[in-house]
């Protein structure tokens, strides 16, 4: 039951459709609404995003393509979350190009996404193991936290270990906590927990435990192939999420290929799981880089449009930014 | 009016303008421009009307072809129209993308020492007209209890909802892309269906009252299970195409610059990449492309490179031009718009440079040996004759292997190579009510055959459901008995689902 003084809020913005009707609605032909946003930092920002349907579906290491409008990319984002209760599915955005930066300055709560489908992927399979290293790293930090809770509730004892580049950077500390027995935070710069890379919380872990069931990591490429590296020689069974370039996200345009074990697999419909030891690293960055030519000049416009707006006010959509 | 005779008609093609291929190659506008009406009229009089006309037996879906020709020489355009759109519901895209040669035109007696009637022109200049006019077909449909569910918004999938939404059902089509229209929509570039066309066609699919909803991936958001067990659907039907593209397994098929041609045309057409910073998705098109495959959709690989201001493309083909999957008429526009096709020609490494991206491939030369299973000689390669080929730019459209999706997600039986299992009469799967046709089932086909498998597994669909079947359709009241047998109209065959205005 919603207070008083909430309700009374929503009666003072009749332009808002009410959250209930909203629901039984067809989403499709209003948008993808945001519910909710929080900025973790000048670059990485949440967003809560109502739908019911795929809240209701989504299982952890899953992901969702996402447009801002309809000239937008078709962005994948892993799911970091959701709310089977509010309805809602939850993504962590690191702004780091022109798209993901459109994104940090237009979606707020009220606004919609034109368009979100999902949940892609196979899901992550939680097996009961006995002890379990979540690994998590830079955009990896929040999607890897599903997963934990996942091993948490099937019975595992889960160890932690997140990295970020510096103390104000931490975010879901406590969410970690309330999943993980126990909980390595890193820091490249050594603000807080441990000074260094995640590789040597994940060091710390298996020295302290001896015997260490699974290890699943998420983050960028140099991140998840230091951790495979990390446990080749222990022979601890590695998993990790693969974010290649994707288009449709339905296994239609093959662009998502990655090598693993020797045969091309399609990250959207065969992953983005991939066994770690067997994943090609090197080629999924020398993939990745294959648009970045064009990736900074979309960049370099975007900037450029946003200059424009600021000096033009009017058509802003947030002037009071920046 | 005397009968008309392969003397009396005009020997000749009626006058089709296209756009002259020098200018085309560098737009996406469309290259045939389509039949004026003057000359539409011209061509109808080459039509025989055979009393038992081969072309609507070569027709996947049975057009009456000497129907609606009739009616365009009566100046009844209506009419004509009236009578494709009883058996499809999308002329404007048929007539542009059939492979007319193959299906109606291929059979007509005229074929047989003159060119063929222009069937399929007829058919987009009719389409086209429709569009342009706003006609819409006068369905009168009495709505039952029955809720279907459609998984794919291509051809496939619409042709089937036109049918059984005619039947009185309540359809709901899902796609997971963000814009309606399947292949028609991420596959067929403008230059040979434009989007506008696609919109129009099926914009008078919702006006029939079918709700198409996109960004839903079946299978993963809620399984064909679910639909049937939860979502009370009373049958679904699954047209989500082949989709998987197939690579080769040569060396250095990940470096940067290769990519199939889906990607390619997805990025183009659907997300109209390429045209940054107006869209958000980027395309480096190469200076000179080699395309691999010689099918349709190479045509439109190397065609749409072409257009993006690829300096030279090229098409590498194992085989000759003979043994070419692809329509007569697309390699005739990729010849004219200055495509350079190797043939007999098998790439066997692609080659990168320093930065991982393509510099070259190295082919070797084929001959043709025996005639394999497809009837077609079997390519062997030349011994010793390797070359390189200087390219920065290498789009796979060797073919398709089969969307896992659906067989990951449900207890649906496939075959071997991953397609879903069907029985041939009914196009029914192996879940009880769940029906599926087009390319999930055949393997990479074309449009219409996309379509027959639609409108067939809609037939399946009513009879599972216990709907009257019927073919017959709302046809405005016609003068005298002329069409009738002993005054009934022929058309009304027991359809009890239609309530005359």
């Amino acid at each position: 039951m919603m207070t008083g003084r909430h309700d009374a809020h929503d009666a003072e913005a009749p332009a808002e459709v009410p959250a209930s009707a909203r629901q039984h609605t067809d989403l499709t032909a209003l948008g993808f609404p945001i519910r909710a946003r929080s900025d973790f930092s000048d670059a990485t920002f949440l967003l809560e995003v109502d739908h019911p349907v795929m809240a209701r579906a989504a299982r952890p290491g899953q992901f969702v393509i996402i447009m801002i409008n309809d000239h937008g990319e078709r962005i994948p984002l892993t799911i970091a979350d959701f709310d089977r209760d509010k309805g809602t599915i939850t993504l962590v955005v690191q702004a780091v190009g022109a798209s993901t930066r459109e994104m940090q300055r237009v979606c707020r709560p009220g606004a919609s996404l034109y368009a979100m489908v999902g949940p892609m992927g196979v899901p992550s399979h939680v097996g009961g193991a006995g002890k379990v290293i979540c690994v998590g790293g830079g955009l990896g930090v929040a999607p890897i936290f599903p997963q934990a809770r996942a091993f948490k509730e099937a019975g595992a004892h889960v160890i932690g270990v997140i990295g970020f580049r510096t103390r104000d950077l931490i975010f879901w500390e406590d969410k970690f906590r309330s999943v993980c027995d126990e909980l390595i935070i890193c820091t490249d710069d050594g603000s807080a927990g441990r000074k260094g890379l995640v590789t040597g919380g994940i060091e710390e872990a298996i020295d302290k435990h001896g015997v260490i069931d699974e290890v699943v990591a998420i983050g960028p490429p140099v991140m998840m192939r230091a951790c495979a590296e990390l446990t080749r020689p222990h022979g601890i069974k590695t998993t990790v999420s693969l974010n290649p370039i994707m288009v449709d996200g339905t296994g239609m345009c093959g662009g998502c290929r990655v090598m693993v074990g020797g045969h091309i697999r399609f990250a959207c419909v065969d992953g983005p799981d991939f066994d770690a030891h067997e994943v090609d690293f090197d080629d999924l960055m020398a993939r990745l880089r294959r648009y970045r030519a064009e990736e900074r000049e979309a960049l370099e416009h975007w900037a450029e449009d946003c200059r424009r707006l600021t000096m033009q006010p009017s058509l802003a959509h947030d002037a009071g930014r920046d | 009016m005397a009968r008309k005779t392969i003397r009396t008609i005009p020997q000749q093609r009626a006058f089709m303008a296209v756009q002259d291929p020098e200018v085309r190659a560098g737009n996406f506008e469309e290259v045939a421009h389509g039949f004026k009406l003057d000359d539409a009229l011209v061509e109808c009089e080459r039509c025989l009307v055979c009393p038992q006309p081969a072309c609507v037996a070569g027709c996947p879906v049975g057009i009456d072809i000497p129907g609606f020709i009739v009616k365009m020489i009566d100046k009844d355009f209506r009419g004509a129209y009236d009578i494709i759109t009883d058996t499809n519901f999308l002329p404007a895209i048929c007539g542009r993308v059939c492979p007319q040669e193959d299906q109606c035109e291929g059979v007509c007696p005229v074929g047989a020492t003159l060119e063929p009637v222009a069937i399929g022109r007829l058919e987009r200049w009719v389409g086209d007209r429709a569009i342009a006019e706003g006609w819409r077909k006068e369905s009168h449909i009495e709505p039952n209890r029955f809720r279907i569910g459609i998984i794919g918004s291509g051809p496939a999938g619409m042709a089937c909802a036109a049918d059984l939404a005619k039947a009185g059902c309540s359809v709901t089509v899902y796609e997971a892309l963000h814009e309606p229209g399947g292949v028609l929509r991420y596959g067929i570039p403008d230059f040979r269906l434009p989007n506008t066309v696609v919109d129009a066609e099926i914009g008078n699919l919702i006006r029939l009252g079918i709700e198409i909803k996109c960004n839903t991936l079946i299978g993963r958001l809620f399984t064909v299970e679910e639909m049937l067990e939860e979502m009370g659907y009373d049958a679904v039907f699954i047209g989500t195409g082949a989709g998987s593209p197939r690579f080769m397994n040569i060396p250095g098929e990940n470096l940067n610059g290769v990519l199939s041609a889906n990607e390619l045309l997805t990025r183009c057409n659907l997300m109209k990449a390429g045209r940054q910073p107006d869209y958000a998705t980027p395309l480096r098109i190469g200076r000179r492309v080699a395309v691999i495959g010689a099918g349709n959709t190479a045509m439109d690989a190397m065609r749409v490179s072409k257009r993006l201001e690829a300096e030279e493309v090229m098409c590498v083909y194992r085989r000759t031009e003979a043994e070419s999957p692809a329509r007569r008429e697309e390699i005739h526009h990729a010849i004219e718009e200055g495509i350079d096709f190797r043939w007999l020609t098998a790439p066997v490494e692609i080659l990168g440079d320093d930065d991982g991206r393509v510099r070259a491939m190295r082919c070797v030369r084929m001959e043709l040996g025996e005639a394999d299973e497809s009837g077609r000689r079997r390519p062997q390669p030349v011994e010793g004759s390797e070359y390189e080929i200087e390219t920065d730019m290498v789009v796979y459209a060797i073919g398709t292997t089969a969307n896992p999706i659906l067989g990951q997600t449900s207890k649906i039986r496939l075959d071997k190579r991953g397609y879903i299992e069907t029985d041939e009469e009914t196009l029914a799967t192996s879940l009880t009510g769940v029906y599926a046709g087009g390319d999930i089932v055949t393997g990479a086909a074309t449009v219409i055959l996309a379509m027959g498998a639609g409108r067939k597994a809609a037939m399946s669909i009513k009879r599972y459901l216990g709907i009257r079947d019927s073919e017959a359709v709302y046809r405005p009241p016609r003068e005298g008995l002329e069409g009738t047998l002993f005054g009934i109209d022929e058309a009304e065959r027991n359809f009890v689902r239609l309530r005359l205005a």
